[in-house]
Protein backbone atom coordinates (compact mmCIF):
# COMPACT_ATOMS: atom_id res chain seq x y z
CA UNK A 1 0.00 0.00 0.00
CA UNK A 2 0.82 3.29 -0.91
CA UNK A 3 2.57 5.26 2.47
CA UNK A 4 1.14 9.12 2.69
CA UNK A 5 2.23 10.77 5.40
CA UNK A 6 0.44 12.97 7.41
CA UNK A 7 2.18 13.14 10.66
CA UNK A 8 3.22 17.02 10.83
CA UNK A 9 7.50 16.96 10.28
CA UNK A 10 7.19 20.57 12.10
CA UNK A 11 5.27 19.24 15.44
CA UNK A 12 3.10 21.48 17.17
CA UNK A 13 3.70 24.28 14.88
CA UNK A 14 5.22 26.87 17.80
CA UNK A 15 4.67 30.16 15.57
CA UNK A 16 0.85 29.49 14.98
CA UNK A 17 0.37 29.05 19.24
CA UNK A 18 2.35 32.32 19.90
CA UNK A 19 0.80 34.13 17.01
CA UNK A 20 -2.60 32.88 19.13
CA UNK A 21 -1.66 33.58 22.42
CA UNK A 22 -0.47 37.38 21.23
CA UNK A 23 -4.15 37.95 20.25
CA UNK A 24 -5.93 36.63 22.94
CA UNK A 25 -3.03 38.85 25.24
CA UNK A 26 -3.85 41.99 23.23
CA UNK A 27 -8.10 41.52 23.54
CA UNK A 28 -7.82 41.00 27.33
CA UNK A 29 -6.04 43.87 28.14
CA UNK A 30 -8.40 46.02 25.70
CA UNK A 31 -11.08 44.35 27.59
CA UNK A 32 -9.24 45.10 31.47
CA UNK A 33 -8.81 48.83 30.30
CA UNK A 34 -12.34 49.31 29.97
CA UNK A 35 -13.58 47.14 32.81
CA UNK A 36 -10.71 49.44 35.13
CA UNK A 37 -12.39 52.32 33.43
CA UNK A 38 -15.63 52.01 34.63
CA UNK A 39 -14.87 50.38 37.78
CA UNK A 40 -12.74 53.86 38.55
CA UNK A 41 -15.97 56.05 37.54
CA UNK A 42 -18.02 54.37 39.72
CA UNK A 43 -15.66 54.35 42.51
CA UNK A 44 -14.83 57.77 42.45
CA UNK A 45 -18.77 58.45 41.76
CA UNK A 46 -20.14 56.29 45.02
CA UNK A 47 -17.79 58.42 47.21
CA UNK A 48 -19.56 61.64 45.22
CA UNK A 49 -23.15 59.99 46.83
CA UNK A 50 -21.63 59.93 50.20
CA UNK A 51 -21.61 63.44 50.13
CA UNK A 52 -24.52 64.39 48.13
CA UNK A 53 -27.71 62.11 47.45
CA UNK A 54 -28.79 60.28 45.00
CA UNK A 55 -31.88 62.32 44.80
CA UNK A 56 -30.29 65.58 44.43
CA UNK A 57 -28.07 65.00 41.82
CA UNK A 58 -30.72 63.32 39.51
CA UNK A 59 -33.55 65.89 40.80
CA UNK A 60 -32.20 68.70 41.92
CA UNK A 61 -32.63 71.56 39.52
CA UNK A 62 -29.90 73.95 40.92
CA UNK A 63 -26.30 73.06 39.43
CA UNK A 64 -23.44 75.54 41.03
CA UNK A 65 -20.80 73.41 42.28
CA UNK A 66 -18.82 75.89 44.25
CA UNK A 67 -17.26 74.73 47.59
CA UNK A 68 -16.25 77.07 49.90
CA UNK A 69 -12.60 78.16 50.86
CA UNK A 70 -13.13 78.97 54.21
CA UNK A 71 -16.40 77.25 55.46
CA UNK A 72 -18.04 80.64 56.66
CA UNK A 73 -18.86 82.23 53.17
CA UNK A 74 -21.43 82.13 51.46
CA UNK A 75 -23.79 79.46 49.92
CA UNK A 76 -20.71 77.24 51.05
CA UNK A 77 -22.20 74.22 50.42
CA UNK A 78 -22.64 73.92 46.59
CA UNK A 79 -25.56 72.49 44.71
CA UNK A 80 -25.33 69.45 42.24
CA UNK A 81 -28.68 69.16 40.57
CA UNK A 82 -27.77 67.88 37.04
CA UNK A 83 -31.27 68.47 35.23
CA UNK A 84 -30.11 71.68 33.96
CA UNK A 85 -27.14 70.23 32.50
CA UNK A 86 -29.00 66.82 31.45
CA UNK A 87 -31.31 68.95 29.84
CA UNK A 88 -28.99 71.69 28.10
CA UNK A 89 -27.06 68.52 26.94
CA UNK A 90 -30.53 66.83 25.56
CA UNK A 91 -31.30 70.52 24.10
CA UNK A 92 -27.90 71.19 22.19
CA UNK A 93 -27.61 67.38 20.58
CA UNK A 94 -31.40 67.69 19.63
CA UNK A 95 -30.48 70.66 17.52
CA UNK A 96 -27.53 68.89 16.29
CA UNK A 97 -29.42 65.86 15.40
CA UNK A 98 -32.43 68.00 14.26
CA UNK A 99 -29.69 69.73 12.12
CA UNK A 100 -27.57 66.41 10.74
CA UNK A 101 -30.32 63.88 10.23
CA UNK A 102 -31.80 65.66 6.70
CA UNK A 103 -28.43 66.71 5.45
CA UNK A 104 -26.90 63.06 6.50
CA UNK A 105 -29.66 61.11 5.17
CA UNK A 106 -30.14 63.13 1.85
CA UNK A 107 -26.94 62.99 1.20
CA UNK A 108 -26.44 59.31 1.93
CA UNK A 109 -29.29 58.93 -0.70
CA UNK A 110 -28.19 61.23 -3.12
CA UNK A 111 -24.81 59.64 -3.26
CA UNK A 112 -26.07 56.10 -2.99
CA UNK A 113 -29.20 56.47 -5.39
CA UNK A 114 -28.57 59.05 -8.23
CA UNK A 115 -24.74 60.29 -8.22
CA UNK A 116 -22.43 58.92 -11.37
CA UNK A 117 -19.72 57.04 -9.81
CA UNK A 118 -17.78 60.37 -11.22
CA UNK A 119 -19.24 62.94 -8.82
CA UNK A 120 -19.43 60.01 -6.25
CA UNK A 121 -15.55 59.96 -6.17
CA UNK A 122 -15.45 63.46 -5.33
CA UNK A 123 -18.00 63.78 -3.01
CA UNK A 124 -17.14 61.16 -0.88
CA UNK A 125 -13.75 61.98 -0.14
CA UNK A 126 -14.83 65.76 0.52
CA UNK A 127 -17.57 64.32 3.16
CA UNK A 128 -14.56 62.37 4.63
CA UNK A 129 -12.70 65.40 5.35
CA UNK A 130 -15.41 66.83 6.86
CA UNK A 131 -15.35 64.33 9.46
CA UNK A 132 -11.62 64.69 9.66
CA UNK A 133 -11.92 68.17 11.16
CA UNK A 134 -10.52 68.97 14.63
CA UNK A 135 -13.48 69.17 16.92
CA UNK A 136 -11.65 72.51 18.32
CA UNK A 137 -11.56 73.87 14.76
CA UNK A 138 -15.23 73.47 14.55
CA UNK A 139 -15.63 75.05 17.99
CA UNK A 140 -13.90 77.89 16.96
CA UNK A 141 -16.69 78.26 14.18
CA UNK A 142 -19.25 78.10 15.98
CA UNK A 143 -18.07 80.39 18.77
CA UNK A 144 -16.73 83.26 16.26
CA UNK A 145 -18.87 82.61 13.01
CA UNK A 146 -22.18 81.24 14.04
CA UNK A 147 -22.78 82.74 17.09
CA UNK A 148 -21.97 86.29 16.21
CA UNK A 149 -24.10 85.14 12.97
CA UNK A 150 -27.45 83.73 15.14
CA UNK A 151 -27.05 86.62 17.69
CA UNK A 152 -26.94 89.46 14.80
CA UNK A 153 -29.72 88.06 12.99
CA UNK A 154 -31.72 87.17 16.26
CA UNK A 155 -31.24 91.07 17.18
CA UNK A 156 -32.30 92.34 13.76
CA UNK A 157 -35.54 90.53 14.14
CA UNK A 158 -36.57 91.75 18.06
CA UNK A 159 -35.15 88.47 19.29
CA UNK A 160 -32.78 88.46 22.80
CA UNK A 161 -29.84 86.08 22.00
CA UNK A 162 -27.32 85.41 24.17
CA UNK A 163 -23.56 85.39 22.84
CA UNK A 164 -22.99 81.71 23.60
CA UNK A 165 -26.10 80.12 22.62
CA UNK A 166 -27.26 76.44 22.25
CA UNK A 167 -28.68 77.08 18.72
CA UNK A 168 -24.95 77.95 17.65
CA UNK A 169 -23.31 75.37 19.03
CA UNK A 170 -26.24 72.45 18.00
CA UNK A 171 -26.11 73.67 14.53
CA UNK A 172 -22.24 73.29 14.11
CA UNK A 173 -22.55 70.11 15.84
CA UNK A 174 -24.78 68.82 13.41
CA UNK A 175 -22.75 69.91 10.75
CA UNK A 176 -20.06 67.77 12.48
CA UNK A 177 -21.96 64.68 12.53
CA UNK A 178 -23.41 64.59 8.83
CA UNK A 179 -20.28 62.53 7.36
CA UNK A 180 -20.70 60.26 10.44
CA UNK A 181 -24.77 59.52 9.26
CA UNK A 182 -24.34 59.78 6.02
CA UNK A 183 -21.17 57.34 5.12
CA UNK A 184 -22.92 55.09 7.53
CA UNK A 185 -26.66 55.10 5.94
CA UNK A 186 -25.22 55.19 2.07
CA UNK A 187 -23.05 51.80 3.44
CA UNK A 188 -26.36 50.34 4.36
CA UNK A 189 -28.35 51.96 1.29
CA UNK A 190 -25.76 50.33 -0.68
CA UNK A 191 -26.48 47.21 1.17
CA UNK A 192 -29.37 46.76 -0.46
CA UNK A 193 -30.06 44.12 -2.80
CA UNK A 194 -30.28 45.77 -6.67
CA UNK A 195 -32.76 42.96 -7.03
CA UNK A 196 -34.91 45.28 -4.90
CA UNK A 197 -35.34 48.05 -6.92
CA UNK A 198 -35.12 45.88 -10.17
CA UNK A 199 -38.73 44.23 -8.68
CA UNK A 200 -39.72 48.31 -8.16
CA UNK A 201 -38.84 49.73 -11.58
CA UNK A 202 -40.32 46.64 -13.16
CA UNK A 203 -43.28 47.13 -11.58
CA UNK A 204 -43.28 50.60 -13.38
CA UNK A 205 -42.47 52.59 -10.09
CA UNK A 206 -39.91 55.83 -10.78
CA UNK A 207 -36.81 56.22 -9.07
CA UNK A 208 -38.24 58.64 -6.10
CA UNK A 209 -40.68 55.90 -4.95
CA UNK A 210 -38.81 52.75 -5.48
CA UNK A 211 -36.44 54.56 -3.15
CA UNK A 212 -39.33 55.95 -0.86
CA UNK A 213 -40.89 52.51 -0.72
CA UNK A 214 -38.53 50.09 -1.33
CA UNK A 215 -35.00 50.93 -0.95
CA UNK A 216 -35.16 53.30 2.63
CA UNK A 217 -37.88 50.52 4.03
CA UNK A 218 -35.59 47.75 4.05
CA UNK A 219 -32.42 49.79 4.80
CA UNK A 220 -34.39 51.53 8.00
CA UNK A 221 -32.39 49.03 10.50
CA UNK A 222 -28.97 50.35 9.84
CA UNK A 223 -29.91 53.92 9.52
CA UNK A 224 -31.81 53.94 12.90
CA UNK A 225 -28.24 51.97 14.14
CA UNK A 226 -26.32 55.16 12.55
CA UNK A 227 -28.58 57.71 13.55
CA UNK A 228 -28.13 56.61 17.90
CA UNK A 229 -24.73 56.43 17.09
CA UNK A 230 -25.06 59.51 15.52
CA UNK A 231 -26.67 60.54 19.10
CA UNK A 232 -24.39 59.17 21.88
CA UNK A 233 -21.21 61.03 19.40
CA UNK A 234 -23.37 64.31 19.61
CA UNK A 235 -24.18 63.70 23.16
CA UNK A 236 -20.31 62.83 24.26
CA UNK A 237 -19.17 65.80 22.37
CA UNK A 238 -16.67 68.35 24.42
CA UNK A 239 -14.64 70.42 22.37
CA UNK A 240 -17.46 72.42 20.16
CA UNK A 241 -19.81 72.75 23.59
CA UNK A 242 -17.07 73.95 25.47
CA UNK A 243 -16.61 76.71 23.17
CA UNK A 244 -19.56 78.15 21.80
CA UNK A 245 -22.40 76.98 24.36
CA UNK A 246 -21.28 78.58 27.51
CA UNK A 247 -20.80 77.56 31.00
CA UNK A 248 -23.93 78.73 32.51
CA UNK A 249 -26.83 75.87 33.93
CA UNK A 250 -29.69 77.44 32.94
CA UNK A 251 -33.02 75.16 32.78
CA UNK A 252 -34.61 76.45 29.94
CA UNK A 253 -35.75 74.74 26.30
CA UNK A 254 -34.83 78.10 24.48
CA UNK A 255 -32.50 77.78 21.52
CA UNK A 256 -31.02 80.93 21.67
CA UNK A 257 -30.33 81.02 24.93
CA UNK A 258 -26.12 79.96 26.95
CA UNK A 259 -26.86 76.28 28.22
CA UNK A 260 -24.26 74.31 29.46
CA UNK A 261 -23.62 70.23 29.38
CA UNK A 262 -22.75 67.58 31.32
CA UNK A 263 -19.02 67.56 29.24
CA UNK A 264 -18.74 71.16 29.78
CA UNK A 265 -19.33 70.45 33.31
CA UNK A 266 -17.28 67.89 33.44
CA UNK A 267 -14.30 69.74 31.73
CA UNK A 268 -14.93 73.00 33.99
CA UNK A 269 -14.37 70.82 37.12
CA UNK A 270 -11.65 69.32 36.57
CA UNK A 271 -9.01 71.74 34.95
CA UNK A 272 -6.50 73.71 37.21
CA UNK A 273 -5.97 73.49 40.75
CA UNK A 274 -8.72 71.23 42.65
CA UNK A 275 -8.81 69.89 45.82
CA UNK A 276 -9.44 65.86 44.98
CA UNK A 277 -11.57 65.43 48.34
CA UNK A 278 -14.12 67.61 47.49
CA UNK A 279 -17.65 66.82 46.47
CA UNK A 280 -17.21 69.75 43.54
CA UNK A 281 -14.15 67.37 42.04
CA UNK A 282 -15.89 64.39 42.66
CA UNK A 283 -18.88 65.64 41.30
CA UNK A 284 -17.15 65.28 37.74
CA UNK A 285 -17.03 61.49 37.99
CA UNK A 286 -20.71 61.16 39.52
CA UNK A 287 -21.21 63.17 35.69
CA UNK A 288 -18.85 60.78 33.91
CA UNK A 289 -21.05 57.58 34.87
CA UNK A 290 -24.12 59.40 34.49
CA UNK A 291 -23.05 59.99 30.32
CA UNK A 292 -21.53 57.06 30.42
CA UNK A 293 -24.70 55.42 31.06
CA UNK A 294 -26.43 57.50 28.97
CA UNK A 295 -24.73 56.31 25.85
CA UNK A 296 -24.31 52.58 26.71
CA UNK A 297 -28.16 52.63 27.21
CA UNK A 298 -28.36 54.64 23.01
CA UNK A 299 -25.86 52.10 22.42
CA UNK A 300 -27.97 49.00 23.37
CA UNK A 301 -31.24 50.49 22.15
CA UNK A 302 -29.41 50.75 18.48
CA UNK A 303 -28.54 47.10 18.54
CA UNK A 304 -31.77 46.24 19.92
CA UNK A 305 -33.53 48.43 17.18
CA UNK A 306 -31.18 46.82 14.16
CA UNK A 307 -31.72 42.93 15.05
CA UNK A 308 -35.27 43.09 15.27
CA UNK A 309 -35.79 44.82 12.46
CA UNK A 310 -33.31 42.62 10.51
CA UNK A 311 -35.44 39.69 11.41
CA UNK A 312 -38.21 40.69 9.96
CA UNK A 313 -36.83 42.09 6.71
CA UNK A 314 -34.55 38.92 6.22
CA UNK B 1 -42.75 34.75 -35.08
CA UNK B 2 -39.74 34.92 -37.66
CA UNK B 3 -37.25 36.55 -39.00
CA UNK B 4 -37.85 38.61 -41.46
CA UNK B 5 -35.15 37.41 -43.37
CA UNK B 6 -36.87 34.06 -43.44
CA UNK B 7 -40.35 35.16 -43.79
CA UNK B 8 -41.17 33.37 -47.11
CA UNK B 9 -40.66 30.10 -45.00
CA UNK B 10 -42.67 30.91 -42.68
CA UNK B 11 -45.42 32.54 -44.50
CA UNK B 12 -47.18 29.13 -44.30
CA UNK B 13 -47.16 28.80 -41.00
CA UNK B 14 -50.23 29.91 -38.94
CA UNK B 15 -49.08 32.27 -36.44
CA UNK B 16 -47.61 34.35 -39.17
CA UNK B 17 -51.07 35.60 -39.45
CA UNK B 18 -51.22 36.99 -36.27
CA UNK B 19 -50.63 40.48 -36.08
CA UNK B 20 -47.38 40.80 -33.84
CA UNK B 21 -47.52 41.95 -30.68
CA UNK B 22 -44.06 43.10 -30.25
CA UNK B 23 -41.70 43.55 -33.17
CA UNK B 24 -38.13 44.36 -33.15
CA UNK B 25 -35.93 45.65 -36.25
CA UNK B 26 -32.46 45.69 -36.45
CA UNK B 27 -32.27 46.41 -32.76
CA UNK B 28 -28.01 46.56 -31.88
CA UNK B 29 -26.87 46.74 -27.89
CA UNK B 30 -23.47 48.23 -26.57
CA UNK B 31 -21.77 47.74 -23.86
CA UNK B 32 -19.51 50.81 -23.68
CA UNK B 33 -17.95 49.44 -27.09
CA UNK B 34 -18.56 46.17 -27.08
CA UNK B 35 -21.29 44.98 -28.66
CA UNK B 36 -23.93 42.76 -27.08
CA UNK B 37 -26.85 42.15 -29.48
CA UNK B 38 -26.23 42.56 -33.41
CA UNK B 39 -29.09 43.66 -35.85
CA UNK B 40 -32.19 41.49 -34.14
CA UNK B 41 -35.43 41.56 -35.90
CA UNK B 42 -37.99 39.42 -33.89
CA UNK B 43 -41.48 39.21 -34.27
CA UNK B 44 -43.36 38.35 -30.70
CA UNK B 45 -47.08 37.36 -31.33
CA UNK B 46 -49.64 38.18 -29.08
CA UNK B 47 -50.81 35.75 -26.25
CA UNK B 48 -48.28 32.93 -26.69
CA UNK B 49 -45.40 31.67 -25.03
CA UNK B 50 -41.96 32.79 -26.76
CA UNK B 51 -39.01 31.35 -25.05
CA UNK B 52 -35.29 32.95 -25.81
CA UNK B 53 -33.05 29.94 -25.67
CA UNK B 54 -29.15 30.13 -26.05
CA UNK B 55 -25.51 29.54 -24.34
CA UNK B 56 -24.55 31.70 -21.84
CA UNK B 57 -23.76 35.43 -22.65
CA UNK B 58 -25.30 34.79 -26.27
CA UNK B 59 -27.33 38.16 -25.46
CA UNK B 60 -30.75 36.69 -24.81
CA UNK B 61 -31.25 38.48 -21.45
CA UNK B 62 -30.37 41.39 -22.42
CA UNK B 63 -32.84 41.36 -25.31
CA UNK B 64 -35.35 40.86 -22.96
CA UNK B 65 -34.47 43.62 -20.96
CA UNK B 66 -34.62 45.98 -24.32
CA UNK B 67 -38.41 45.00 -24.28
CA UNK B 68 -39.01 46.97 -21.15
CA UNK B 69 -36.01 49.17 -21.36
CA UNK B 70 -34.33 48.44 -18.05
CA UNK B 71 -31.05 48.38 -20.15
CA UNK B 72 -31.65 52.25 -19.57
CA UNK B 73 -30.52 51.69 -15.89
CA UNK B 74 -26.71 50.76 -16.85
CA UNK B 75 -25.37 53.74 -18.26
CA UNK B 76 -23.06 52.43 -20.42
CA UNK B 77 -25.51 50.45 -22.04
CA UNK B 78 -26.81 51.93 -25.41
CA UNK B 79 -29.92 50.34 -27.93
CA UNK B 80 -30.35 51.21 -31.27
CA UNK B 81 -33.05 50.31 -33.69
CA UNK B 82 -36.41 50.02 -32.98
CA UNK B 83 -38.56 48.04 -31.07
CA UNK B 84 -42.56 48.71 -31.14
CA UNK B 85 -45.04 47.47 -29.01
CA UNK B 86 -48.76 47.58 -29.70
CA UNK B 87 -47.12 49.58 -32.90
CA UNK B 88 -45.76 52.15 -30.74
CA UNK B 89 -41.84 52.80 -30.89
CA UNK B 90 -40.48 51.98 -27.18
CA UNK B 91 -37.59 53.84 -27.64
CA UNK B 92 -39.50 56.90 -28.81
CA UNK B 93 -38.37 60.63 -26.43
CA UNK B 94 -42.63 61.14 -26.34
CA UNK B 95 -42.44 57.25 -24.33
CA UNK B 96 -42.83 57.44 -20.15
CA UNK B 97 -40.75 55.09 -19.56
CA UNK B 98 -42.49 54.51 -16.14
CA UNK B 99 -46.20 54.23 -18.18
CA UNK B 100 -44.21 51.47 -20.14
CA UNK B 101 -43.06 49.72 -17.55
CA UNK B 102 -46.46 49.35 -16.22
CA UNK B 103 -47.77 47.70 -19.56
CA UNK B 104 -44.62 45.04 -19.41
CA UNK B 105 -44.30 43.60 -16.28
CA UNK B 106 -40.72 41.42 -15.27
CA UNK B 107 -40.11 38.21 -13.24
CA UNK B 108 -36.34 38.18 -11.99
CA UNK B 109 -34.19 35.21 -12.26
CA UNK B 110 -33.95 35.30 -8.64
CA UNK B 111 -37.26 35.16 -6.86
CA UNK B 112 -37.43 38.96 -5.38
CA UNK B 113 -40.16 39.64 -2.97
CA UNK B 114 -40.11 43.04 -1.30
CA UNK B 115 -39.20 42.77 2.46
CA UNK B 116 -42.68 43.28 2.96
CA UNK B 117 -45.95 40.95 3.95
CA UNK B 118 -47.32 38.91 1.01
CA UNK B 119 -50.18 41.20 0.61
CA UNK B 120 -48.29 44.50 0.28
CA UNK B 121 -46.25 42.82 -2.04
CA UNK B 122 -48.95 42.15 -4.27
CA UNK B 123 -50.58 45.87 -3.75
CA UNK B 124 -47.41 47.88 -4.05
CA UNK B 125 -47.88 48.09 -8.05
CA UNK B 126 -51.90 48.80 -7.99
CA UNK B 127 -51.16 51.28 -5.02
CA UNK B 128 -47.97 53.50 -7.02
CA UNK B 129 -50.32 53.54 -10.28
CA UNK B 130 -53.07 54.50 -8.48
CA UNK B 131 -55.28 51.64 -10.17
CA UNK B 132 -57.28 51.35 -7.26
CA UNK B 133 -59.86 53.65 -4.97
CA UNK B 134 -60.93 51.68 -2.44
CA UNK B 135 -59.06 49.09 0.11
CA UNK B 136 -62.24 47.00 -0.97
CA UNK B 137 -60.78 47.07 -4.40
CA UNK B 138 -57.48 46.88 -3.50
CA UNK B 139 -58.00 43.77 -1.74
CA UNK B 140 -59.96 41.99 -4.37
CA UNK B 141 -56.71 42.94 -6.85
CA UNK B 142 -55.01 41.01 -4.58
CA UNK B 143 -57.16 38.07 -4.46
CA UNK B 144 -57.08 37.99 -7.52
CA UNK B 145 -54.04 38.08 -8.52
CA UNK B 146 -52.47 35.57 -5.54
CA UNK B 147 -55.02 33.30 -7.11
CA UNK B 148 -54.02 33.85 -10.58
CA UNK B 149 -50.69 33.44 -9.88
CA UNK B 150 -51.91 29.75 -8.55
CA UNK B 151 -50.80 31.53 -4.92
CA UNK B 152 -53.78 31.93 -2.88
CA UNK B 153 -54.94 28.91 -1.96
CA UNK B 154 -51.36 28.20 0.05
CA UNK B 155 -50.98 32.54 1.55
CA UNK B 156 -54.68 33.45 2.24
CA UNK B 157 -54.86 33.17 5.71
CA UNK B 158 -51.48 34.40 6.34
CA UNK B 159 -51.28 37.40 4.15
CA UNK B 160 -50.39 39.71 6.83
CA UNK B 161 -46.89 37.07 6.86
CA UNK B 162 -43.44 38.67 5.18
CA UNK B 163 -43.13 37.48 1.69
CA UNK B 164 -39.18 36.87 2.28
CA UNK B 165 -40.57 34.02 4.62
CA UNK B 166 -42.16 31.57 1.61
CA UNK B 167 -40.38 29.24 0.08
CA UNK B 168 -38.24 29.42 -3.36
CA UNK B 169 -41.06 28.58 -5.55
CA UNK B 170 -43.71 30.51 -3.68
CA UNK B 171 -41.93 33.84 -3.64
CA UNK B 172 -41.75 33.66 -7.63
CA UNK B 173 -45.29 32.62 -7.77
CA UNK B 174 -45.52 35.57 -5.70
CA UNK B 175 -43.55 37.62 -7.98
CA UNK B 176 -45.86 36.73 -10.59
CA UNK B 177 -49.00 38.27 -8.75
CA UNK B 178 -46.97 40.94 -8.26
CA UNK B 179 -46.46 41.44 -11.79
CA UNK B 180 -49.89 40.55 -12.57
CA UNK B 181 -51.69 43.30 -10.22
CA UNK B 182 -50.56 46.15 -12.49
CA UNK B 183 -52.43 43.94 -15.05
CA UNK B 184 -49.91 44.11 -17.89
CA UNK B 185 -50.25 43.35 -21.58
CA UNK B 186 -47.02 41.27 -21.63
CA UNK B 187 -44.90 39.31 -19.14
CA UNK B 188 -41.37 38.73 -19.62
CA UNK B 189 -39.50 36.16 -17.28
CA UNK B 190 -35.60 35.85 -17.12
CA UNK B 191 -35.06 32.15 -15.88
CA UNK B 192 -37.74 32.10 -13.50
CA UNK B 193 -37.07 28.84 -12.64
CA UNK B 194 -33.10 28.64 -12.44
CA UNK B 195 -33.33 28.76 -8.36
CA UNK B 196 -36.02 26.43 -8.02
CA UNK B 197 -36.28 22.61 -7.32
CA UNK B 198 -38.21 20.68 -9.72
CA UNK B 199 -41.70 20.66 -8.50
CA UNK B 200 -41.44 24.03 -7.95
CA UNK B 201 -40.90 24.44 -11.41
CA UNK B 202 -43.62 22.06 -12.76
CA UNK B 203 -45.87 25.01 -10.97
CA UNK B 204 -44.34 27.76 -12.41
CA UNK B 205 -44.31 25.81 -15.91
CA UNK B 206 -48.06 25.38 -15.81
CA UNK B 207 -48.73 28.33 -14.43
CA UNK B 208 -47.23 30.02 -17.62
CA UNK B 209 -49.27 27.84 -19.66
CA UNK B 210 -52.51 29.21 -17.93
CA UNK B 211 -51.70 33.06 -18.02
CA UNK B 212 -50.90 33.09 -21.80
CA UNK B 213 -54.92 32.85 -22.11
CA UNK B 214 -54.44 36.59 -20.75
CA UNK B 215 -50.83 37.42 -21.38
CA UNK B 216 -47.79 37.51 -23.91
CA UNK B 217 -45.20 35.98 -22.72
CA UNK B 218 -41.65 36.09 -23.24
CA UNK B 219 -39.05 33.72 -21.07
CA UNK B 220 -35.47 33.15 -21.09
CA UNK B 221 -34.36 30.45 -20.49
CA UNK B 222 -31.04 27.51 -20.23
CA UNK B 223 -33.64 24.67 -20.67
CA UNK B 224 -34.36 23.43 -23.63
CA UNK B 225 -36.83 20.78 -22.22
CA UNK B 226 -38.49 24.02 -20.95
CA UNK B 227 -38.59 26.02 -23.84
CA UNK B 228 -40.12 22.55 -25.56
CA UNK B 229 -42.40 22.06 -23.18
CA UNK B 230 -43.85 26.04 -22.07
CA UNK B 231 -43.59 27.79 -25.29
CA UNK B 232 -45.25 27.85 -28.54
CA UNK B 233 -42.59 30.35 -30.55
CA UNK B 234 -38.73 29.75 -30.10
CA UNK B 235 -35.97 32.07 -30.31
CA UNK B 236 -31.94 31.01 -30.69
CA UNK B 237 -29.69 33.23 -30.27
CA UNK B 238 -25.64 32.76 -30.68
CA UNK B 239 -23.13 35.26 -29.38
CA UNK B 240 -25.33 38.49 -30.19
CA UNK B 241 -26.78 37.38 -33.13
CA UNK B 242 -30.63 35.81 -33.44
CA UNK B 243 -29.70 32.63 -35.48
CA UNK B 244 -33.63 31.39 -35.65
CA UNK B 245 -36.76 31.50 -34.93
CA UNK B 246 -40.52 29.97 -35.77
CA UNK B 247 -42.13 27.42 -34.27
CA UNK B 248 -41.19 25.84 -31.10
CA UNK B 249 -41.76 22.22 -32.73
CA UNK B 250 -39.84 23.44 -35.77
CA UNK B 251 -36.74 24.31 -34.15
CA UNK B 252 -36.87 21.68 -32.18
CA UNK B 253 -37.33 18.98 -34.72
CA UNK B 254 -36.04 20.44 -38.25
CA UNK B 255 -33.61 23.47 -37.56
CA UNK B 256 -32.54 25.36 -40.18
CA UNK B 257 -29.23 26.61 -38.91
CA UNK B 258 -26.53 24.40 -38.19
CA UNK B 259 -25.97 26.12 -35.02
CA UNK B 260 -29.23 26.07 -33.90
CA UNK B 261 -28.79 22.34 -34.16
CA UNK B 262 -25.58 21.61 -32.50
CA UNK B 263 -26.61 23.87 -29.55
CA UNK B 264 -29.91 21.84 -29.23
CA UNK B 265 -28.35 18.50 -29.51
CA UNK B 266 -25.67 19.32 -26.35
CA UNK B 267 -22.63 20.26 -28.91
CA UNK B 268 -22.59 23.88 -28.23
CA UNK B 269 -23.38 25.60 -25.46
Amino acid sequence: MQQIDIIGSRGARPLERAIQIFMVICSVIAIVITIGIVFSLAFEAYRFFQLVSLQEFLFGLQWSPQTAIRSDQVGAEGSFGAVPLITGTLLISAIAMATATPLGLASAIYLAEYASPAVRNIVKPLLEILAGIPTVVYGFFAALTVAPIIRWTGTEVGLEVASESALAAGLVMGIMIVPLISSLSDDVINAVPQSLRDASLGLGATKSETIRKVVLPAAIPGVAGSLLLATSRAIGETMIVVMAAGMAANLTANPLQAVTTITVQIVALLTGDQEFESAKTLSAFALGLLLFIVTLVLNIIAQFIVKRFSEQYD
Amino acid sequence: MNVVSHEDKSATEPQSKEEPIITARNVDVFYADKQALNGITLDIPANKVTSLIGPSGCGKTTFLRCINRMNDLIDICKVTGEIKIGGQDIYDEKVDVVSLRAQIGMVFQKPNPFPKSIFENVAYGPRIHRLVKTKGELNDVVERSLSKAGLLEEVKDRLDEPGTGLSGGQQQRLCIARAIAVEPKVILMDEPCSALDPIATAKIEELIDELRENYTIVIVTHSMQQAARVSQQTAFFHMGNLVEAGVTEQIFTTPQDPRTESYITGRIG
